[in-house]
């Protein structure tokens, strides 16, 4: 079938991505938006606008019941639910199957096998993917058990999470107790899921990850991403391809992805992420994304793709229109997420109004962003201003790069963490390439 | 449908005024206001974009067509405070205040729970990530003055202590 028209059930500036999709493929657009949200960007960009609910998530873009009830009021035929909130929520599924509307996503069993990261793990292993030791927790009490069998230090990961959410290391038991009721409370309110499980807490790897897309039958990656400077799991600078792996390690990721895929029948667009350990050249599957991902944009700079065009497409039924063979990664490419959020503070959230927002323009430059001067940083959802994506011929190419759209961009009313990415980007070790996860702790250490 | 700029749109602009010895350029439309700007301290050009489509908002049938915005709650704050000795607990940030670590679990304190300067006693929601508050004073906890999941700005009293000497 044909989509005609959208209900994007999202904000930010994943919201105005989508609708820029749209526009490009005729579909109207309606955003379904809180309170908090109306005059937002993504609203004066959508062809109509729906009020889903109060400012707070839970009432609003995590409602099941309200999203479903705008995309059937405004007769919207399909529903692109972005990332984070509703989008691996397998009850949106069914409920949008139900109601005869397209999900554009995966099919409920995926989402329930990969949203739920204890099956994910299960899945993975019977892939043949070797999985980081770890163990689901039923009881608080039977929490210390689990962890002295797993093996300390321990993470705690939340079952119903992604994107970094929910997870939380824990070095000593007498901490395990209050480390997981602060992590359930954080679940409840990001994903309404507040189980957790337990991991062995690996303390430094790079964190590779495979972009796939699969239409229930064929499945092909597109290359890797590596997302290794993280704070507290939250990605900060991503890049594609992956630098410094070697070509066996790089193949054999690539095939562990698409083995994943093929073993869930995946259909759509879906991340699968690894743990990779450089020393010993081992790889772990960590978990999958079954959406877009905020750093989708790296793998479009280098594929030439418009990967929401493709799960528009896979998502009107068509077949996969690419093959492995028609993907090829050229240059590299760079994005640095800008935060509402002062870096010289210990990275305390900065909600406000944004009086000025000047971005850089020019080639290999795009900027992913929902904030304009005069526009509003609610304190209700997460920090993300605006995504910076630098291409070039080479790493080294995209590195300078970055760093003059960096200097070029200039955000006032709200703390940012824009001066920090310039910091970064003058790093010798981060101009190496190929760091891990313990490299940005250091860095601000330093 | 707008009539939207997309990025290949500013990149073809830019691409012309490269060749021109312009130095800004200036252009809107009903839709959107564009300004690009040659850098000064460092090469390359700058954007600045307003949105000026007004947002097309349709209600839910089924909600009230005003749309109310969260107020913080129960602030008597501003009334001043008569009782002598007793300390405000101010959130660290704006947010949304839980007075228990999960949904359905028992708060962290009620009014006559002692409490430690490090005793956790809520959870400010701020962006998504759970703050802590602390009572900071050594004390008992005499007035708890905004109700759980509650909207609050850093200047709300979340609640009173009591201080005591230790």
């Amino acid at each position: 079938m044909k989509i005609k028209r959208i209900l994007i059930a999202n904000r930010g500036e994943i919201a105005v991505r989508v609708i820029r999709t749209c526009r490009e493929l005729g579909i109207e657009t309606v955003l379904a938006a809180s309170e908090a949200d109306l005059k937002s960007v993504p609203a004066r960009l959508a062809d109509q606008t729906i009020c889903v609910g109060p400012a707070r998530s839970a009432l609003s873009y995590l409602n099941v019941d309200a999203i479903l009830a705008a995309a059937l009021e405004s007769g919207a035929d399909a529903i692109h639910p972005g990332y984070g909130f509703l989008s691996e929520n397998a009850k949106l599924a069914i409920g949008c199957r139900n109601a005869g509307i397209v999900f554009i996503g995966p099919t409920e069993a995926q989402l329930d096998g990969i949203g739920d990261k204890l099956k994910a793990r299960s899945h993975a292993i019977a892939a043949g993917l070797p999985v980081v030791p770890g163990g689901s927790v039923d009881a608080l009490e039977s929490a210390l058990e689990v962890a002295t069998r797993v093996g300390w230090p321990i993470l705690v990961k939340a079952v119903g999470g992604g994107g970094g959410r929910g997870m939380k290391p824990v070095f000593e038991p007498s901490k395990l107790q209050e480390t997981i009721e602060m992590a359930m409370a954080e679940a409840s309110a990001a994903f309404g899921d507040a189980r957790i499980y337990l991991e062995r807490f690996v303390t430094s790897g790079r964190h590779v990850e495979v972009q796939i897309l699969g239409d229930g039958e064929h499945v092909i990656h597109l290359g890797t991403r590596d997302c290794s400077v993280q704070r507290r799991y939250q990605k900060l600078v991503e890049e594609a391809p992956a630098p410094n792996l070697a070509d066996d390690l790089r193949a054999a990721i690539h095939k562990a992805a698409v083995d994943f895929g093929h073993h869930m029948e995946y259909r759509g667009l879906g991340t699968v992420e690894f743990l990779v350990d450089c020393l010993s050249s081992e790889f772990y599957f960590l978990e999958m994304n079954a959406r877009i991902q905020v750093e989708h944009p790296v793998t479009e700079a280098v594929t030439g793709l418009d990967l929401v065009a493709e799960q528009i497409s896979v998502a009107e039924g068509w077949p996969l229109r690419l093959c492995q063979n028609d993907i090829t990664i050229s240059g590299h490419a760079m994005e640095c997420r800008i935060n509402a959020e002062d870096w010289t503070q210990d990275f305390r959230p900065s909600p406000g109004t944004v009086t000025s927002a000047i971005y850089p323009v020019g080639t290999g430059i795009r900027v992913d962003t929902h904030i304009e001067g005069g526009g509003s940083v609610p304190p209700f959802y997460d920090s993300l201003l605006a995504k910076i994506i630098v291409s070039g011929g080479d790493r080294a190419q995209a590195v300078a790069g970055m760093k003059a759209a960096l200097a070029n961009c200039h955000i006032d009313g709200v703390a940012t963490n824009l001066a920090m990415h310039s910091a970064l980007f003058e790093h010798p070790e981060f101009a190496q390439g190929g760091i891990d996860t313990s490299f940005f702790p250091r860095f601000m250490q330093s | 449908m707008n009539m939207a700029l997309t990025n290949d749109d500013v990149h073809e602009i830019v691409r012309i005024l490269d060749a021109s010895h312009y130095d800004e350029f200036h252009i809107e439309t009903r839709h959107f206001k564009l300004s690009l700007r040659r850098s000064g301290t460092a090469a390359g050009w700058t954007q600045e974009t307003r949105t000026l489509s007004s947002p097309n908002v349709e209600l839910h049938k089924d909600k009230p067509a005003q749309v109310s915005r969260t107020e913080p709650e129960d602030s008597d704050a501003d009334q001043g405070d008569d009782r002598v000795g007793l300390t405000d607990i101010h959130p660290p940030l704006i947010g949304t205040f839980y007075r228990s670590p999960k949904p359905g679990a028992p708060p962290f304190v009620e009014v006559g729970s002692r409490v430690e300067a490090d005793t956790v006693v809520g959870i400010i929601e701020t962006m998504k990530l759970m703050n802590p508050v602390t009572a900071r004073v050594h004390g008992v906890v005499a007035e708890i003055c905004v109700s759980d999941g509650g909207f609050v700005e850093t200047d709300s009293v979340l609640m009173r202590l009591c201080q005591e000497t230790s």
